[in-house]
């Protein structure tokens, strides 16, 4: 399978290359009428991720890089690199570091093309007030503080995204499988699959989910044109999404958005199965723990403390 | 004949009284603006709903839950007069079979409605899509309800054709279907209540006492709807429908509205005992949480007149009378509703996972659109009630009216 779609990235090349030519043509000319309508038609019919062939990929991405193009006015690449062999994501948080600055919300919603109006945001800040003894099952938490500073005194901050559980309870309960869990452990949504039933926003424990319940839209500049078919690649109205640890580029090799731009370093992201790797250096020298351990979805993202227990106020 | 058939059948449908033209206009024009605000939906997406992520699911699932539950009133029915041959509903029993027709559509029409890609509906068909079956319990409910709905209204239509043709259609052909509807209407209840007690990230749906509660009162708020549509019946139709039938169906009623009442009271009981953090969205139900109290007055309210039509049913002499009786069942009709949206659907999913509260309550638009609904699901039954009438009082076709079939 994953040979597969290694020669699926290869033929790509030589499409990518006449785009280019494409889109520098200065005024990226416009789709042709017939061309779009029959791209939609083409979509409504459009096969599961998972039964697409090799050569149906190809044409998709390639359309989706020409779709792209003309919408956002810049070159587009378009993706779908299968998981790399022995490899499964783990992410870990240290909450002694954390300030709440919401700087990786931001990076999040820029690197994944989500929706500025309506705002769609992966990441979401919690904050608590220290000396409550509730804030472990997350009951009492503020998602909407507006400090002039962070951190403020008396407070710390718990940010939480997708887990991407190992029994993930949101592939569970999914009707048409438009979300499953990969290889190296992300779990992903096929936009063009999902029904918009959310079931899977029900059955989540950690809020992950985010349904696009208008039309998705964000200023063209602020495009990011390396795009992945399961991940950051614009939604559609109507379509479920979530964070996919920066599929297109943790598949890559680089590191999430959100572990670049987090200012004090609380983010931590690696190979679970690599014995060197950062994470797994945090799970063997760190008490680490995971929200919402009694429900058993067994997270791979964990959350530590490095310094006492918590932020010096 | 078939010519005979369908020309009679179209004559039944479009003549009939005033009230019944007024009627049928009435529906047909909620119908149209239900559909006028539904193509705003699809032109804005959800977004024109008052749903948002840490409410997800809102009215139309609720109106979804509660039609599930209608589609009940139908084996309420067919047990007594099938099963131990109780003569006086037999006249009776497929007027509770179209009004099974007519919920479950209704039931589909809201799902459809709450889907965000309905233009994918395909992906759901087994072989050409990909049904999760049997791991997602959405799967189970889409084969039960459709299953469901055909059952009724092939045993509806069979045993229509066979009236009309002046036979009898209790024949050995059609019991082992009739048998069948049984289990089927109490599938789609569990499976339903399984949607949402199957998610541990909700503490407050997670109680296995939902499905059996979800059961006895579906067997409290179908009747009592149908109840009274059968008084409306027997006043405006030639339709013989016994004093001892709605007695037999008001004597159901009770005991279910009994059970059901039971069921609520152990969970108020585990959850106000234990009072664990999971007794959080309990709170925001019963007593508001952190000053979000929105919910409050519809839950006691819906304590408050379930129990009233328990004390008015519980007793044989007041129940018999019709006045009292009309009472409990618009009780237990505004009882249930409530208790399915604003007392399970909407605090399921407050506070959030993530503690956040949301107060949803349905816009105008969400109105608009299930009354639609509810407009085309009455337009459905009305029309199969007034055929199923002309054939049996022998109007249309060689019924013999006095015959019990
Ligand atoms: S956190 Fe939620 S969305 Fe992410 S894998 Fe777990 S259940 Fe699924
Ligand atoms: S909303 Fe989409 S991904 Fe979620 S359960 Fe429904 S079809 Fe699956």
């Amino acid at each position: 399978m994953s040979d597969d779609i290694k020669g699926k990235e290869k033929s790509l090349i030589t499409r990518r290359k006449f785009l280019a030519g494409l889109t520098a043509g200065a005024a990226a000319s416009a789709l042709p009428a017939g061309e779009a309508g029959a791209y939609a038609f083409e979509e409504l019919f459009r096969q599961h991720y998972k039964r697409l062939t090799a050569d149906e990929l190809k044409d998709i991405l390639a359309k989706l890089e020409e779709e792209m193009s003309f919408k956002y006015g810049k070159e587009v690449h378009a993706k779908a690199t299968p998981p790399i062999d022995n490899t499964v994501f783990g992410y870990a948080l240290d909450l002694s570091r954390c300030i709440g600055c919401r700087r990786c919300v931001y990076a999040c919603v820029k690197e994944n093309n989500l929706s500025r109006d309506p705002q769609i945001q992966w990441i979401k800040v919690l904050e608590f007030q220290k000396g409550n003894n509730k804030w472990q099952g997350l009951e009492h938490s503020n998602r909407y503080y507006e400090p002039e500073q962070v951190p403020e005194k008396g407070r710390f901050y718990v940010p939480v995204q997708c887990q991407q559980c190992k029994k993930p309870a949101c592939v569970k309960v999914c009707p048409v499988q438009a979300t499953w869990q990969e290889p190296d452990g992300i779990v992903v949504v096929d936009y063009n699959w999902c029904i918009g039933c959310r079931f899977c926003m029900a059955a989540c424990p950690y809020g992950a989910r985010s349904f696009n319940w208008g039309k998705p839209s964000m200023p063209k500049e602020e495009f990011n044109p390396e795009i992945h078919y399961l991940g950051n690649r614009p939604q559609y109205k109507g379509v479920v999404g979530k964070c996919t640890f920066c599929i297109q580029r943790s598949r890559a090799g680089k590191y999430t958005a959100c572990v670049e731009a987090c200012p004090v370093g609380a983010r931590k992201f690696g190979n679970l199965m690599d014995p060197n790797s950062e994470i797994r250096y945090v799970l063997e020298n760190m008490k680490v723990f995971r929200l919402k351990e009694e429900l058993d979805t067994n997270p791979k993202f964990f959350y530590f403390f490095s310094m006492g227990t918590g932020v010096k106020s | 004949m078939a010519i005979d058939a369908i020309n009679g059948i179209v004559r039944t449908v479009v003549t009939g009284s005033k009230e019944y033209k007024a009627w049928m206009g009435f529906l047909s024009l909620l119908a149209l603006v239900g559909i006028a605000f539904v193509f705003r939906q699809i032109d804005q997406g959800l977004i024109a709903t008052n749903m948002r992520d840490d409410v997800s699911w809102g009215w139309y699932i609720a109106n979804f839950t509660f039609l599930v539950g209608v589609a009940a009133a139908a084996v309420v029915l067919v047990i007594p007069y099938y099963i131990y041959d109780f003569k006086p509903i037999g006249e009776i029993v497929l007027i509770g079979e179209i009004m099974a027709v007519a919920a479950v559509s209704m039931c589909l029409m809201f799902i459809v409605l709450d889907m965000g890609s309905a233009e994918r509906f395909w992906h759901l068909i087994p072989m050409i899509g990909i049904f999760n079956f049997p791991q997602s319990i959405l799967t189970w409910d889409v084969v039960v309800l459709n299953m469901y709905l055909v059952l009724n209204l092939s045993l509806v239509i069979y045993a229509l054709s066979k009236t009309y043709a002046g036979k009898s259609y209790k024949t050995k052909l059609i019991m082992p279907f009739i048998f069948f509807s049984i289990p089927a209407a109490i599938s789609i209840h569990t499976v339903t209540a399984f949607l949402y007690l199957g998610a541990p990230a909700r503490p407050f749906w997670n109680t296995a006492v939902l499905a059996p509660r979800f059961i006895a009162s579906a067997f409290c708020s179908g009747p009592a709807f149908m109840l009274i549509i059968f008084q409306i019946i027997r006043k405006t139709t030639k339709l013989k429908i016994e004093d001892a039938a709605l007695h037999k169906m008001a004597e159901i009623v009770t005991w279910c509205m009994a059970v059901n009442l039971f069921l609520l009271g152990s969970e108020v009981f585990k959850e106000m005992y234990s009072a664990t953090a999971h007794i959080e969205p309990f709170n925001y139900l019963w007593n508001g949480l952190r000053g979000h109290n929105q919910l409050v007055p519809w839950i006691w309210t819906a304590v408050i007149v379930n129990s009233i039509a328990f004390l008015i049913l519980i007793v044989p002499s007041i129940r018999k009378n019709f006045f009292m009786l009309n009472i409990a069942c618009t009780f237990i009709f505004i009882g249930v509703y409530i208790e399915k949206g604003m007392g399970l659907i909407f605090p399921g999913f407050a506070p959030s996972t993530l503690g956040d509260i949301y107060d949803y309550m349905p816009n105008s638009m969400e109105l608009w659109i299930s009354l639609g609904v509810w407009a085309i699901g009455l337009l459905i039954f009305t029309v199969g009630a007034k055929i199923c009438i002309a054939i049996k009082t022998g109007e249309i076709g060689h019924a013999d009216p006095s015959a019990h079939h």
